[in-house]
């Protein structure tokens, strides 16, 4: 009788099993779990580092969000120019399209936005200054769009590395531009534009508005509202997703997926020129290559935590918003500099990512000893 | 018998995939050395699974495996292999570029001392012994499925396995192939190998197996000699209740021809002809099967039909609109436009999930999928779908827990009730059904072939592609084969045999052509 003489191992101590089954209350208190686990991290780091009390530097973080009505509004400004951003990455997500130039989609709706200002600033009456910087951002927001969109449904190019090479051109060229527009010859500074006439500020008189970010927040909340009926509820929205999910369904169902491309990653491009003209035109008044902020690439993160759902994405840009903000006066108040901020941020999201693999998937230990 | 030590005991194995589904209970079944065991079970049985297990694929959750009466643990394809376990997969795991021996020779580390001479001379060896029919030189993208596949359990049989575990594997054969495979099986029992054959196909357990093995959902029902056994009574044990084999055919008097299709010629994403010169016509009330080996021009024909495949030009496909009284072309145009002009045309397609529905949308959306620019400019209209996956549900028994739960979740056989009962509700003048019944349980099958019919009755053309020639036999009013992309010949479904369609199949006969023109 044959004998086997490879002995062959023993069971392996883990194995990761797919969750199918979790309910959406257990799905957002492990996000929450793992939000405070990140704050009890960054807490043990803080000591470490400073040999501050903890307790003292997350009351702080509070403070850098709600220490006064200027702070909360500035914190709502965040969110609401995150949010906007983000809405305009989430129709093309939703394709499947992977928009990562939402950065340079802002920063030519905020050129576009510049350009109106100071080119007609003192020639034409300023509600037609107005008219023309919202029209014109969101056509350079749309053509920032358009063009990656055009190559990919015609030649099928990757948009992924496309739209991320035309930020670095946008990025260039508001470059270009803030030098040639510079007030004084060189330095690179555009002084606020239109600081006497306010022609072509998208603004609510002061009395309204004080600190001058409500008429923001109110037309980002506008658009949160129609991009989640747009989806949810329109014939483009459906067409969108049937798109992202299968061209060949989409062909099927007689969906011309090229226009559809075409279509959405107008909307996306121009809604990032809407955030453009509001960054520039509604609150700074003026542009410099860093006007987005890096904007373009968070909200990828704030649309896909939220999967794409632009209600839930008001919830994790605030989460995201308040970290950022926390993590500055924490390094501000301690005397840190601002990589700390930066650390902490990291340490925070790379949590909450982290918790979408425990909702997604569970780990098994081995059931019982065997011999071997 | 007896008393010899099972070449593989499995005892209690348990595995489940996350919580809810259990794809093997509690399973206990023995295979002894030189036996042909069939795994019978509906699809969704778990028979893959188990053997997935014993091939190093999985691990068990629970049970033990012995092999010559020794427990082991298989945690990898390599152990299994050091087991002299062997499985070929439905789909094989062969490198295109690479000849037959270059093939074998790959991810062994058998030292050998004479290189490719020796790995071809052992291959001949292997060959001679079991009348496996091979030529070690030939590259495998140019061997047809059935020497693919044979070259496969070559292979296995290379690295030294004793108990060989085939997955399906005349899904893809024709008759005569089949036959041919069969043959050698027996040969490698007669030589003491140990071989599973995983399939649900009743009539070739009762040719080639000596014991039947049969799980159903999960669960090791119990096994009987196939001597014993007889189609309808493995049927029974398999599905757990008495089902009816019988394929309805009625014969329906009135037959007005709807679709011509003439000189059709499709050439596929590479630019070869996929469809060359085919010519039929599909009348109202009859089922008009479609058979050929996969591949042979099936996609393109029903696709070509549907608007989504390009047509050369020549080519001709005409509606003939009764009620109108007019006659359409649909070549060239979109799918969108054969709607706008009132072609009443039903299209279930092969790629369920990724072309006939959206997998990560609820039976409602799905629904929609083919009305949803109807109605309003902006909006969807959500109450006409939602009615409708209602009707589907109840009338032809889904099984989903709810109408907005992503159908990507529910099983195979109710993601086709879906795709179906959504293209029969539009009440189409032609429908087009490809491998309907592919991976579903004879009941649901049964059930399809029942809507198809039904539909027949309603004066409508049905064209069915299908892969299993029984069923094409006895559903089927007239079948057209296609040959590599040639129609072959059309034979009436009353009358022909399977052998007669397997042959059309595979063999051109240009002579035959020639007396029938």
């Amino acid at each position: 009788m044959a004998t086997i003489t490879k002995s062959t191992g023993k069971e392996p101590l883990f194995h990761i099993v797919r969750r199918t089954d979790m309910p959406i209350w257990k799905s957002w208190l492990i996000r929450i779990l793992s939000v405070l686990a990140s704050l009890i991290v960054c807490a043990v780091i803080i000591v470490l580092v400073t040999g501050d009390n903890p307790i003292q530097i997350y009351a702080t973080m509070f403070k850098g969000s709600f220490g006064s009505p200027r702070r909360f509004w500035a914190l709502l400004q965040g969110i609401a120019m995150l949010l906007c951003v983000s809405l305009a990455l989430t129709p093309a997500f939703k394709m499947r399209f992977w928009n990562i130039g939402g950065e340079g989609q802002v920063l030519m709706g905020g050129l576009g936005a510049t350009a109106c200002m100071i080119l007609f600033g003192n020639k034409l009456p300023a509600p037609v200054v107005l008219l023309l910087v919202i029209v014109v951002s969101i056509l350079c927001g749309a053509i920032w769009g358009l063009i990656p969109a055009v190559f990919k449904a015609f030649w099928n190019t990757n948009e992924t590395l496309f739209t991320l090479m035309m930020n670095y051109i946008a990025i260039q060229i508001v470059s270009y531009f803030t030098y040639i527009w510079s007030s004084n010859k060189g330095n690179n500074v555009i002084n606020t534009i239109n600081n006497d006439t306010h022609a072509g500020w998208l603004e609510l008189p002061s009395s309204v508005d004080k600190y001058g970010y409500m008429l923001n927040v109110l037309i980002v909340a506008a658009l949160t509202i129609m991009m989640y009926f747009y989806l949810k509820y329109s014939k483009q929205g459906y067409e969108i997703s049937v798109v992202g999910e299968s061209e060949n369904t989409a062909k099927y169902a007689g969906i011309n997926v090229k226009k559809v491309i075409i279509r959405t990653m107008i909307i996306s491009g121009a809604l990032c020129g809407v955030a453009g003209m509001l960054l520039v035109s509604g609150t700074d008044h003026t542009i410099n290559p860093d006007t987005a902020g890096g904007r373009g690439f968070t909200a990828i993160m704030v649309s896909w935590l939220a999967k794409f759902n632009p209600l839930f994405m008001v919830v994790t840009s605030l989460l995201i918003v308040f970290m950022q903000k926390g993590a500055i006066e924490i390094s501000t108040q301690f005397g840190l500099n601002s990589s700390f901020s930066d650390i902490i941020t990291g340490i925070i999201i790379f949590f909450i990512i982290g918790s979408e693999f425990f909702i997604n998937y569970k780990i098994q230990k081995r059931a019982k000893e065997v011999e071997a | 018998m007896d008393k010899q030590t099972p070449a593989v005991s499995l005892r209690h194995i348990t595995k489940a995939f996350g919580s809810k589904v259990v794809a093997n209970k509690d399973v206990s079944m023995d295979i002894m050395r030189g036996e042909i065991l069939a795994l019978l079970g509906e699809n969704g049985s778990g028979k893959t699974t188990l053997m997935n297990m014993l091939s190093g694929i999985y691990r068990q959750d629970s049970g033990v495996i012995y092999v010559d009466g020794n427990e082991v643990h298989i945690t990898s394809p390599k152990d299994a292999f050091d087991l002299g376990i062997g499985m070929i997969h439905q789909h094989f795991k062969l490198v295109d570029v690479f000849t037959a021996t270059e093939n074998v020779a790959l991810g062994m580390d058998k030292k050998t001392t004479g290189g490719a001479k020796e790995i071809a001379k052992a291959i001949a060896d292997i060959c001679d012994r079991y009348g496996f029919d091979i030529d070690p030189k030939q590259k495998v993208y140019n061997m047809t499925v059935s020497q693919k596949q044979t070259l496969e359990i070559v292979k296995t049989l290379y690295r030294g396995a004793n108990i060989l575990i085939l997955d399906e594997p005349t899904a893809v054969l024709t008759p005569q192939e089949t036959d041919k495979l069969f043959a050698v099986l027996r040969n490698m029992k007669a030589d003491g190998k140990s071989i599973i054959i995983i399939t649900h196909k009743l009539n070739e357990v009762l040719a080639i197996s000596d014991r039947v093995a049969i799980l159903r959902k999960g669960e090791f029902i119990g096994d009987v000699k196939t001597s014993e056994a007889s189609v309808q009574s493995l049927t029974d044990m398999m599905v757990g209740a008495k089902v009816e084999l019988d394929i309805e055919r009625p014969l329906i008097e009135d037959r007005p021809l709807l679709l011509s299709v003439s000189h059709l010629t499709c050439l596929d994403k590479y630019g070869v002809k996929a469809l060359d010169d085919v010519s039929f016509d599909a009348y109202g009330g009859e089922i008009l099967g479609i058979a050929g080996i996969s591949g042979s021009g099936q996609k393109q024909l029903l696709e070509a039909i549907a608007g989504l495949q390009k047509a050369e030009a020549g080519s001709s496909i005409t509606y003939n609109d009764i009620e109108k009284g007019e006659t359409e072309e649909l070549i060239g145009k979109s799918v969108s436009e054969i709607k706008k002009m009132g072609v009443a045309l039903s299209f279930v397609p092969e790629d369920r999930l990724g072309m006939g529905l959206v997998g990560t949308m609820g039976m409602s959306d799905n629904m929609m999928l083919r009305s949803y620019q109807k109605g309003s400019i902006i909006f969807t209209d959500r109450k006409t779908p939602r009615d409708l996956a209602t009707k589907v549900k109840e009338e032809l028994e889904v099984v989903t827990p709810n109408i907005n739960t992503p159908v990507r979740k529910l099983s195979g056989g109710n993601v086709q009730k879906v795709l179906v009962g959504r293209e029969i509700a539009s009440d189409p003048k032609v429908l087009m059904a490809a491998y309907a019944v592919r991976g579903l349980d004879i009941n649901t099958s049964y059930t399809i072939y029942r809507l198809l019919n039904e539909q027949k009755k309603k004066g409508s053309a049905v064209i069915y592609v299908g892969e299993d020639l029984d069923v094409l036999i006895a559903l089927c009013d007239r079948i057209a084969v296609l040959c590599g992309g040639k129609l072959n010949g059309i034979v009436d479904g009353r009358t022909v045999t399977k052998e007669e369609v397997g042959l059309l199949m595979t063999h051109i006969d240009d002579s035959k052509k020639e007396d029938e023109a």
